[in-house]
């Protein structure tokens, strides 16, 4: 989604109002529901929020020149510093060694990538559109944000095609986006 | 829950670990050991036993392949800055009725990509009192044009610009006459 993004995609820009950002957080609870008990430190309550309407209907909710959270429908996507920031927060997955190459690269990720003796996946099963932060083995933070395009058991079974919808990775555009 | 703090490298922006994906390899790692030299034995120390699930052939293949990669890379970057020095900023002298000239700078863009033409004008226009804005030339490049005798100033403005981001490239200046067709 972010392989080109440079700030000529931002339409506009506009300080959101309090109750807008009062729903945003109880809907960030409900996706991510460990986020409870920081929430507060990651959207302070007296700051406003910005919100930077972008190409192709992609919304980035900015705070202090630094993104947090992008909406491109209805879910909400941690931007990959946030990530970072809280790893436990958010489902995971793992690839093994040989698909960081092509992830860092921007490639949707396949299903072998995430079988294989390297990767990891959860043991239970997650539905298709399931956000998942994705990691790679020998590495300590997330490299990617992606989104299943088939369920867990589906991957695991079926190991074909695309597993990974591929959203945002390390040094794509929004990752060297300056938001100023 | 605890914030969990990540390293970042300062060549390459990514987290330390990912820098060997990355294009300027060499470098991230020369600055890895400058700053921070825990966090590089930990990741490149001679005790550190690989865990990897590929096959050392597959594994050989990878590390090849990007050598071939950060190779390219390091050769484009000699590319650029050869490019660099050879070309020069023009600032042109133009005048516009006996007395007047206006100002035209050209070839900005070479300053690197983050470089807002906009925003120059704009500063342009504060900082000399004059009308200046940013208009496509013949060669359809953005220039910047600046309504009034400032090219001394602007070369001034230019070469601090230039220090702030440890750059060089040349200035030039250049005037062009007063043609007066009708005679």
């Amino acid at each position: 989604m972010f392989k080109k993004f440079t700030k000529d995609d931002v339409h506009t820009r506009t300080n959101l109002k309090s109750s807008v950002s009062k729903t945003l957080k109880a809907k960030l609870i409900k996706q991510y529901p460990l986020l409870e008990d920081v929430v507060d430190d990651i959207i302070p309550k007296k700051v406003p929020i910005t919100l930077f309407k972008c190409e192709d209907k992609i919304q980035l909710y900015v705070i202090d020149n630094q993104i947090l959270f992008y909406q491109q429908f209805d879910d909400l996507i941690p931007e990959l510093r946030i990530v970072h920031k809280y790893p436990e927060a958010f489902p995971r997955v793992q690839v093994d060694r040989g698909a960081i190459k092509f992830v860092l690269s921007g490639a949707n990720i396949m299903c072998p990538g995430l079988t294989s003796a390297g990767a990891k996946l959860p043991d239970e099963d997650w539905p298709v559109d399931q956000i998942v932060t994705i990691y790679a083995e020998g590495k300590e933070n997330a490299m990617a944000v992606g989104k299943l395009s088939m369920s867990i058991n589906d991957i695991k079974t079926i190991n074909k095609n695309t597993g990974v919808e591929l959203y945002e990775y390390l040094g794509d555009g929004l990752w060297h986006f300056k938001a100023e | 829950m605890m914030i969990h703090n990540t390293i970042y490298c300062g060549i390459c922006t990514l987290p330390v670990e990912f820098c060997e994906f990355g294009k300027t390899f060499k470098k991230c790692k020369l600055w890895l050991e400058d700053t921070n030299p825990e966090k590089f034995n930990n990741l490149y120390g001679s005790n550190v036993n690989n865990t990897s699930s590929l096959s050392s052939e597959k594994e050989n293949q990878i590390s090849s392949s990007l050598a071939k990669m950060q190779l390219k890379e390091e050769r484009k970057q000699e590319r650029e800055a050869e490019n660099l020095k050879n070309s020069k900023i023009l600032i042109k002298r133009i005048p516009r009725t006996k007395h007047k000239h206006i100002v035209a700078i050209s070839n900005l863009e070479i300053l690197g990509s983050d470089i807002d033409m906009k925003k120059i004008a704009k500063s342009f226009a504060s900082k000399f009192a004059t009308g200046s804005s940013v208009s496509k030339n013949a060669e359809k490049k953005d220039e910047i044009v600046i309504q009034g005798d400032v090219a001394e100033e602007v070369e001034e403005y230019l070469t601090a610009l230039m220090k702030e981001k440890g750059i060089e490239v040349k200035i030039e200046h250049v005037t062009e006459r007063f043609t007066n067709k009708k005679k």
